[in-house]
């Protein structure tokens, strides 16, 4: 009682020290926990492994040619920013990975839509598509080779197999996933086959769609390094594979880690715009 | 009762789910008709058959044997004039409430005739059942924001919304707890008396199919067909102190015991009963 008169006032009258309130235990199952315990709970898991790693490399305990510590390591990326064309490299890569997710999303999204929506096509692509994504997306290599050429279209051309066909499956799945009562109370209102597709099953699915885009954008950059084996001569999959033989760990650290980075930011920009597009009505009460 | 008049009259339907050996009627020979303005609720133990009688009065499943007609016209697929409440999950939780209200507005069958002053009739419509669902403060919310109660009188509302002259009802307060049900009850009831619709309302729970219903239709499993029309001695105007009539629970009492006799679950309970009787 006396918490609700505290918090009442505490509202009304200028900023006072909120009443304290039991903090939950903290290791409740499924338990709740504040903001800032999340956030320091988040950056020890950051800053733990990066503290073993430096102690381990400062210990003299390996041997600093495979593994360098955090120092030589940002030393590395800053030469090579300046004298290495890190930014090109960085491009380059982000057009690949972009450009064979882009292509992947144009067909998979109205493929997956006609897979979820009508069981012939469901029968027809699904079986195939099921068995063209357990075929190992390197060993398509030496088909793109011959096919499209060693130039950037064989870069995009991997990446898309890569992650195409999972794509597609998991928009399938996410059409499917709208409920049933969705669908057939359009019908009782008089909808047509196209309507029930543009207005209810479209709109439905979209904030799992761009979910799906958001996790196989991940996937996309794990099939970088693979598609710069290709003739490649730049970025960032090229720039570790090239390190290996001169021996420098750090670039190879260095590289590893900018394409974690890069894909945490693009992943964070997909949240974001899930929120903005979605969280006014998604969140519940 | 007249074929003529009747507005729904179903006759001789049955159903089969299913092919081969695994083949099961879901429903044998139903006949039923109802009249305009009518409040029927089917209830029965599940796999009765009832919401797939329902859904083919909704045109969203076909039937393999007999008629059904509406107005004196078979049924072909689902229509404007025979709305459609469902359990849940049927709201768009993309639209606020006043969207998913209007809807249909957006569906080219409801386009074709659209006059400046038809528009203007349906918003006023949708203003119309806002107010009387008790929804003009949250017309700009979404579902979600919404209690399970409020998201199913969205759901009325917007079946309403076409001026339907059939309401078809699955089982549309089966999620709601116990106080909201009873208010709904009065709000569905106070609708039928001012929309003049011609409800059939499926549920399980005998003393709703009692207390809301004109005719309560009971249904058996295996396979689903109509056991016994029970006509409801209660006046037309209810009010929630006749739950306690002794009318009403001799009512109750009567199709519960009926719904036990015709479940299939005789063996269930005498299993329990020979399980109490090891026990002691």
């Amino acid at each position: 009682m006396s918490t609700t008169e505290h918090a009442s006032r505490g509202k009304l009258l200028a900023p006072r020290v909120p009443a304290r309130t039991h903090s939950p235990p903290l290791w409740a199952v499924r338990g709740e926990i504040s903001r800032h315990t999340y956030l320091a709970f988040a950056l020890a898991g950051l800053i733990v492994p990066l503290l073993a790693w430096w102690a381990l490399a400062r210990s003299g305990f390996a041997n600093p040619t495979f593994l360098p510590g955090p120092g030589a390591v940002v030393q590395r990326l800053a030469s090579w920013w300046t004298d290495d064309g890190l930014a090109q490299d960085i491009g380059i890569s982000v057009y690949r990975v972009v450009g064979g997710w882009a292509l992947s999303a144009v067909i998979a999204l109205p493929l997956g839509l006609l897979i979820g929506t009508f069981r012939p096509v469901q029968a027809m692509l699904e079986p195939l598509t099921d068995f063209i994504r357990y075929m190992p997306a390197v060993a398509f290599i030496p088909l793109v080779m011959l096919w499209i050429g060693i130039d950037e279209g064989s870069k995009i051309a991997i990446i898309f197999i890569g992650t195409f066909f999972q794509m597609v499956l998991m928009i399938a799945e996410n059409v499917r996933a709208v409920p049933i009562a969705q669908i057939e109370a359009a019908q009782t209102m008089g909808a047509t086959r196209e309507e029930l597709v543009r207005l209810v099953i479209f709109p439905s699915s979209k904030p799992a769609i761009l979910d799906t885009l958001r996790i196989t954008m991940g996937w996309a950059w794990t099939y970088l390094v693979v598609a710069e084996l290709v003739a490649a001569n730049s970025g960032l999959g090229y720039a570790i594979l090239k390190a290996q033989r001169y021996l420098q760990t750090d670039r190879i650290f260095g590289g590893i880690l900018l394409i974690g980075l890069i894909g945490l930011l693009i992943d964070q920009a997909f949240r974001l715009v899930h929120r903005l597009c979605f969280g006014k009505w998604m969140t519940r009460r | 009762m007249n074929f003529l008049s009747s507005k729904i009259s179903i006759g001789r339907v049955s159903k089969y789910f299913g092919r081969g050996s695994a083949q099961i009627r879901a429903l044998a020979d139903i006949e039923l008709d109802v009249q305009e303005n009518e409040f029927v609720t089917l209830v029965g133990a599940s796999g009765c058959g009832k919401s797939t009688l329902l859904r083919i009065l909704g045109g969203l499943e076909t039937i393999d044997e007999g008629a059904v007609r509406v107005d004196g016209q078979p049924i072909e697929g689902p229509g404007v004039e025979r709305a459609m409440v469902f359990q849940h999950y049927s709201l768009y939780p993309w639209l606020t409430v006043r969207e998913n209200i209007q809807f249909s507005r957006r569906l080219k069958t409801n386009r074709r005739d659209q006059t400046e002053s038809t528009v203007e009739v349906a918003s006023g419509r949708a203003d119309a059942l806002l107010r009387s669902m008790g929804l003009t403060h949250v017309e700009h919310s979404y579902p979600n924001q919404l209690s399970g109660g409020m998201q199913q009188r969205v759901a009325i509302a917007r079946a309403l919304q076409g001026r339907p002259s059939i309401l078809l009802m699955d089982e549309p307060f089966g999620a709601l707890d116990a106080q909201t049900r009873e208010v709904m009850h009065d709000l569905i009831l106070h609708v039928h008396g001012l929309e003049k619709t011609t409800i059939v309302f499926v549920t399980h729970d005998v003393e709703e199919a009692i207390y809301l219903g004109h005719r309560v239709v009971l249904m058996a499993p295996r396979p689903g067909r109509i056991d016994t029309i029970y006509d409801v001695p209660l006046p037309a105007r209810r009010d929630p102190d006749m739950k306690l009539s002794p009318a009403f629970i001799a009512l109750k009492r009567e199709i519960l015991a009926r719904i036990r006799e015709t479940s299939g679950m005789k063996t269930d309970l005498d299993m329990l009963e020979q399980l109490t009787r090891t026990a002691v």
